[in-house]
């Protein structure tokens, strides 16, 4: 994890702890962890003084999180390989179908050519490793469409086209 | 013809710029060519054994003149001076520089054209029957919906890195021409008794190493639900499709383990999640779509050209050709007319620059402006009137494409093979120019009748060797070449995967093994008019196998 994170077109200071399995929990503050401790250790984070967090590799499904939704405020998907699409559909079933308005966040192999997909998918913040991409997103030098095909998870921030109903324009 | 709106030539012309920007990156050094390979491949450019290869997505295999101009143009100023159609209804050039490619893009962009999706694990260029829009046996003309898939599927941003490639055809036709069965998504646009259109949804077929016939997850899917539904096939893909092994990454695999009845429960699931929101295909959104593939103005003409009638009674190669390479059209008065891209000993589905401008010409004057590609690598004009066709015919005579071979034996599908790709096992090419030399003769084609041979040079089955009613499949044995036969395919509405026969043949032997099925079917077959797929699916494997194998 990096210290800062990308949202809304800057960087800006991480404010979330992520304590290993075996720390642990801070007493205070916004804290995020895996989805097997997320399920076991529920009540604990429920009762500290804080906002709650999980974190999810491809694979994991939104089984037994979904029901704490309303307590959670971040969820990050972690792309273990930028290849490995999966975290887009989770991405996007928490934001259309169960109306999950906390920050979503990409994690792991995050990289400049896959931000507008990221972004499109429900994303709103991207934790980036990786030094190009960094670089490219701080100079605003990422090359991304503005034309879309198809609606998606972005909706509220997206333009319509007076034909073709799935027709969408992103800035 | 789908015409670009302001909105498509944006949208191209950003994706030129996001692949320009990708391939700077790359002669820079920035990327690594690890790195660089999902993107290009998402952009068709394969790296093969010589050279980057650059494939062009024909969408639902339609062109006009003025694209075939430009593809003719490419290939002579980017390539050597020919193009290759594929079995996807593709056209790629073997021979292209990584630089240039941003350039090709931008020409292409100018002609409504793109190579957005022809690889990479994404749902790939849609295909739909070669004969659409002018067939006479089609409900209605598939390609608007294979538009608005076309439109769906490019860039979604759910559904770009998928465990594995993703193909939909679509078809409207009782007799599929577009082996829907043997898609990822196959849809059969069909009319219910109210009049209503709907599809018929089939998933799960594919070829590769594994061959499936797809599952029929719905027989009548409604319209507005086209969308949602494919959305909601894609998502449990998408979650749920194997990604720990690329050659069970299919959707067929998925299908295959989850069952039938199981993937039909998690798709429906997820379909009422979708369904009637933002992706519902509505009416007027259709007809808006449609206006584009309207009918061209054909004016009526008798059902009978008296002209051509007597020209074919005065020409028995005219006749044939015909017979063979002309197909019923829904207007009165006009054919759709097949330019083989088959002659004599040439590789399958090539075509040169030069052909490339006299067809586009032939088109222009004489089908409407309008062309299509057909899976099995030959080009179509859709629109010919009877009258004109002794002169087109005469015409592509003069050019080298009059074979009058449609659906003869003569009529091969192969892959690129160890020609060019880098996947290959064995050429594919020789293979088939010297099966086609050997059956050169025009008269022992006419006997043979309709026979389809298919050939692929590895088990990724580019040239569709299951669905060959005699398939041969090349194969690396200890570093030579050799070919296995299948027998009894079909890629048609009676979908079968081919069985193979017994071990393979050498490079030398493979022509005389197909042969001897052949001989042995002209000697089993019932009668002159019992074609070789319903003598093969009478009899089965075993006369065959001994001709073969027994000596």
């Amino acid at each position: 994890m990096s210290d800062d994170v990308f949202r809304d077109g800057a960087f800006h200071a991480e404010t979330w702890s992520f304590p290993k399995d075996d720390e642990k929990l801070p007493p205070s503050g916004p804290v995020a962890v895996g989805k097997a401790r997320f399920l076991i250790e529920i009540q604990a984070l429920r009762s500290r003084n804080g906002e709650i967090g999980v974190v999810l590799t491809p694979g994991e499904s939104l089984d037994g999180i979904v029901d704490h939704l309303d307590r959670i405020t971040l969820v990050a998907l972690r792309f273990t390989r930028y290849s490995d699409g999966r975290p887009y559909s989770i991405a996007r079933i928490l934001r259309d179908r169960y109306d999950y308005k906390g920050e979503l966040r990409a994690t792991g192999d995050v990289l400049r050519d896959q931000v507008k997909f990221l972004l499109r998918a429900g994303f709103d913040t991207l934790d980036v490793a990786h030094a190009g991409t960094r670089e490219a997103l701080r100079s605003g030098a990422v090359v991304a469409m503005t034309h879309h095909y198809q609606p998606a998870s972005a909706e509220t921030s997206e333009g319509r086209t007076s034909t073709a109903p799935w027709r969408r324009v992103s800035s | 013809m789908y015409r670009y709106d302001e909105f498509d030539h944006a949208f191209v012309q950003e994706r030129v710029a996001e692949f320009r920007d990708q391939v700077a990156r790359r002669l820079s050094g920035e990327l690594t060519e690890d790195q660089f390979k999902p993107l290009r491949l998402m952009n068709g450019v394969y790296l093969q054994l010589h050279a980057y290869m650059l494939r062009i997505a024909i969408p639902y295999g339609t062109l006009s003149s003025r694209q075939l101009r430009r593809l003719a143009h490419i290939g002579r100023v980017y390539d050597r001076d020919f193009g290759h159609f594929t079995t996807r209804q593709n056209l790629q050039f073997n021979w292209i520089r990584l630089e240039d490619v941003p350039k090709i893009l931008e020409e292409l962009a100018e002609v409504e054209m793109h190579a957005i999706q022809t690889s990479g694990n994404c749902i790939r260029n849609v295909t739909a029957d070669h004969f659409a829009g002018a067939a006479a046996d089609e409900v209605a003309d598939p390609r608007p919906y294979a538009e608005i898939l076309r439109q769906w599927s490019s860039l979604h941003p759910e559904f770009s890195f998928l465990p594995r490639k993703f193909k939909v055809a679509v078809t409207a036709a009782p007799h599929d021409r577009a082996a829907v069965q043997v898609h990822d998504i196959g849809l059969h646009l069909k009319m219910n008794e109210k009049g209503d259109r709907g599809f018929a949804v089939w998933v799960g077929g594919g070829q590769g190493r594994t061959p499936m016939v797809a599952k029929k997850v719905r027989d009548f899917l409604p319209e507005a639900n086209l969308l949602a539904y494919c959305e909601a096939i894609l998502r449990v893909y998408n979650l749920e499709g194997r990604r720990d092994n690329k050659y069970k990454a299919r959707i067929k695999i998925l299908v295959h383990e989850m069952g039938e009845a199981e993937i039909t429960r998690a798709v429906e699931a997820e379909f009422a999640t979708l369904q009637g929101k933002a992706l519902t295909v509505s009416a007027p959104e259709v007809d808006r779509i449609a206006r584009y593939f309207a009918l061209p103005d054909l004016k009526a003409l008798p059902a009978v050209s008296e002209a051509y009638e007597a020209a074919k009674r005065v020409d028995p190669a005219l006749a044939l050709f015909a017979k063979r390479n002309v197909h019923p059209h829904k207007v009165p008065g006009y054919g759709i007319l097949t330019i083989s891209l088959k002659p004599i000993g040439a590789p399958p589905g090539d075509a040169t620059s030069d052909q490339m401008g006299a067809i586009a010409d032939l088109a222009e004057r004489y089908s409407a402006d309008e062309l299509r590609v057909s899976h099995e690598q030959n080009l179509v004009l859709p629109h010919v009137k009877l009258d004109d066709i002794p002169v087109v015919f005469a015409q592509l005579q003069k050019i080298g494409l009059g074979s009058a071979n449609a659906g003869f034996v003569t009529d091969i599908i192969a892959c690129p093979g160890l020609d060019f790709c880098s996947l290959a096992n064995a050429r594919s090419i020789p293979v088939a120019q010297r099966l086609s030399e050997r059956f050169a003769d025009i008269d022992r084609q006419v006997d043979i009748g309709d026979l389809k041979i298919k050939i692929s040079g590895c088990i990724n089955a580019c040239g569709h060797h299951h669905v060959g009613h005699i398939g041969i499949l090349g194969v690396d044995r200890k570093g030579e070449e050799f070919y296995q036969i299948t027998l009894g395919g079909s890629g048609d509405e009676t979908c079968s995967i081919g069985e193979i026969v017994g071990p393979g043949f050498s490079s030398d032997g493979i022509v005389d093994a197909v042969e001897t099925v052949i001989e042995t079917y002209l000697k089993l077959r019932a009668s002159a008019d019992e074609p070789f797929l319903a003598t093969y699916r009478r009899l089965g494997q075993e006369p065959f196998k001994e001709a073969l194998y027994v000596r």
